[in-house]
């Protein structure tokens, strides 16, 4: 086996990878300020996806006026629909279930996610539309020196790790994102001081979402537009949060893209074991350290 | 006193059933019926949110399924060789999932499930989206021919209510109680000298075992284990079952699972919408209708 099959993967592998940590990323933050468990988040991923695929290929075969959102405007405006939608469920519905116990914010959230995956199952293919709105200047390969890559894959994992990176040095680094830890710390005590935490809470569920929807786009154009397309993914990354532990935010995203990496490998080493290489993972990070490689014990 | 008037009724309903309806229908609803029981025993009575039970369900199928075609056991033998594998499973995910408590217990067994449904998609006697099929009923001890509906309608019949019987003893006894306990409070449990841990994984293993019952003996009633018992999919229905028929009561999976299943059933022929109808059911169920059909049943008799 060369050396640049490997590298190829790994680097495939770590493609997958910023889609977990994004994911995961958005996990950990609601999951710090809300307590819950967004089972929804794979929908809203499935969300962007269509938002980027309808805009594209559908809007002027269903209206017929001409109109098209391309990949970039599409960046931008499926993230907000979809933090949008998430902060409608959170005012209407979660807000109702914080005195009570956690579960049934999961319950609530995959009760949302049967009903966005059906809708679209309705309308679209299950097994997959190709979005053909990739932009020129993202087409064709670049030379690594020891390899070719696909442009746009690059482009995906430069653009998700500086996301990450900008909400870890926002939570961690400026004054608003103090204030947010502070709300994770003490809900109580922070709204005393005069700070608006339920504002927070409807906020971060919303930018958690619309990291979700924005992780949709960009997957867009790599893997084809399913209705399916989240549901088998956010197991994956419910395993990389019990992998990682949801204490921190850059273990959130570091373990989000180890973990793809593996994967990534495990499919040239022994291609079988490729899907549930990461479940596996999880067993042994259970057995010998039941907290998580980045958890408190609490 | 409801119990037992509900339990007659079951008695009675479940007797008659095969003359006025067709009884691989009312076979599949007590499969599912016992199936939300098990699943019951876990969330209603321990306060454990499972998200992985088609492991168990889908996983007993296939093995049931796979002993009695592949290597000619009987049906008895081969639905108990698939809940003994059950019942194991449930024993190494019960040790690893209680380790984690709360939210990240249901992501844990969500995440195993899933080991479970990819190796019934890639191991070579599964069948692999087909699912495993063909499986023969035979006969039961030797002379009973399994082929007769309602042999077969008896057979599942008496499962079920051995099934029924050990979860409601199971709810009844001293060890339902801590279970109880547990899930009120289990730091106070714990300090009240409880081994809070073996209490849960105990409660873990009894649950899949009788949910891999439920899934090796539908497997026998339709001669086929498919891949859909074994989705992540089907763990989700055993919850909106038991949320349903109401939470923690003895009779509401029963009535949950015949609900939902009822309804999918009804609705079949509209597609994907059943998903997005079972996805409304679980939102409305969440939020205004948190003590199912049972428990408001119990709660308006119980005012007078």
């Amino acid at each position: 086996m060369s050396i640049q099959v490997i590298l190829a993967q790994a680097l495939l592998g770590l493609n997958a990878g910023v889609f977990y940590a994004m994911l995961s990323l958005g996990l950990a933050v609601i999951f710090g300020l809300l307590n819950i468990i967004n089972f929804a988040h794979g929908a809203m991923y499935m969300l962007g996806a269509f938002i980027a695929l309808v805009g594209y290929s559908y809007l002027d075969q269903w209206f017929g006026i001409g109109l098209e959102v391309g990949f970039w405007p599409s960046l931008i405006l499926a993230p907000l629909v979809v933090g949008g939608l998430g902060i409608l469920i959170e005012r209407t519905m979660l807000k109702r279930l914080y005195k009570l116990d956690h579960i049934y914010g999961l319950l609530l959230t995959f009760g949302i996610t049967l009903i966005l995956q059906g809708l679209f199952s309705n309308y679209f293919n299950v097994s997959g539309t190709p979005y053909p709105g990739q932009p020129d200047a993202l087409s064709g390969v670049v030379n690594l020196g020891f390899m070719y890559f696909p442009t746009y894959r690059l482009f995906a994992i430069v653009f998700s790790l500086v996301v990450c990176f900008t909400t870890w040095y926002f939570i961690e680094h400026t004054k608003l994102g103090s204030r947010l830890r502070a709300g994770v710390e003490n809900p109580q005590l922070t709204q005393a001081f005069g700070l608006n935490v339920p504002l927070m809470i409807t906020l971060t569920f919303g930018f958690g979402c619309g990291l979700a929807g924005l992780a949709g786009v960009l997957a867009a154009p790599i893997y084809s537009v399913s209705p399916l397309m989240g549901a088998d993914l956010i197991i994956v990354v419910f395993a990389v949060v019990v992998i990682g532990g949801m204490g921190s935010i850059m273990g959130a995203i570091l373990s989000g893209l180890a973990l793809g990496l593996v994967e990534g490998l495990t499919k040239v080493i022994y291609p079988p074991a490729a899907s549930t290489v990461i479940f596996f993972l999880m067993v042994l990070v259970l057995l010998f350290r039941p907290a998580g490689l980045f958890g408190k014990e609490k | 006193m409801m119990n037992r008037v509900l339990f007659i009724f079951m008695l009675i309903a479940g007797m008659t059933a095969p003359f006025y309806a067709y009884p691989v229908f009312v076979m599949d609803l007590l499969c599912f019926a016992l199936f939300a029981c098990a699943f019951n025993l876990l969330l209603g009575y321990a306060g454990l949110l499972s998200f992985g039970h088609a492991a168990f369900f889908g996983g007993a199928a296939y093995i049931a399924g796979h002993v009695i075609k592949a290597w000619g056991f009987p049906p008895l033998a081969g639905i108990l060789t698939g809940t003994v594998f059950a019942m194991v499973l449930g024993a190494a995910f019960g040790y690893l999932a209680i380790r984690r408590q709360g939210i990240y217990f249901a992501m844990v067994t969500l995440a195993l499930a899933q080991i479970i449904y990819f190796m019934a998609l890639q191991l070579p006697f599964t069948g692999g989206e087909n699912g495993l099929q063909g499986i023969p009923r035979g006969q039961l001890l030797g002379f009973l021919d399994l082929g007769n509906p309602l042999i077969m309608y008896y057979f599942v019949f008496v499962i079920f209510l051995i099934g029924f019987g050990l979860i409601y003893r199971t709810i009844h006894s001293p060890f339902g109680e801590v279970l109880q306990a547990i899930r009120e409070n289990e730091d106070r449990a714990l300090s009240l000298g409880y081994d809070v841990d073996r209490f849960k994984l105990l409660a873990f293993v009894i649950s899949a075992t009788l949910a891999g019952l439920a899934g090796a003996t539908k497997a026998v009633v339709f001669q086929f284990a498919s891949l859909t018992t074994a989705h992540w999919q089907t763990s989700g229905e055993v919850i909106l079952m038991t949320l349903v028929g109401g939470l923690g009561t003895v009779f509401g999976p029963v009535v949950g699972a015949i609900t939902v299943a009822a309804l999918s059933h009804e609705l079949g022929s509209f597609g994907s919408w059943v998903q997005v109808i079972l996805g409304t059911i679980f939102v409305v169920c969440v939020l205004v209708f948190r003590r199912g059909i049972i428990g408001e049943l119990e709660r308006v008799t119980r005012k007078r």
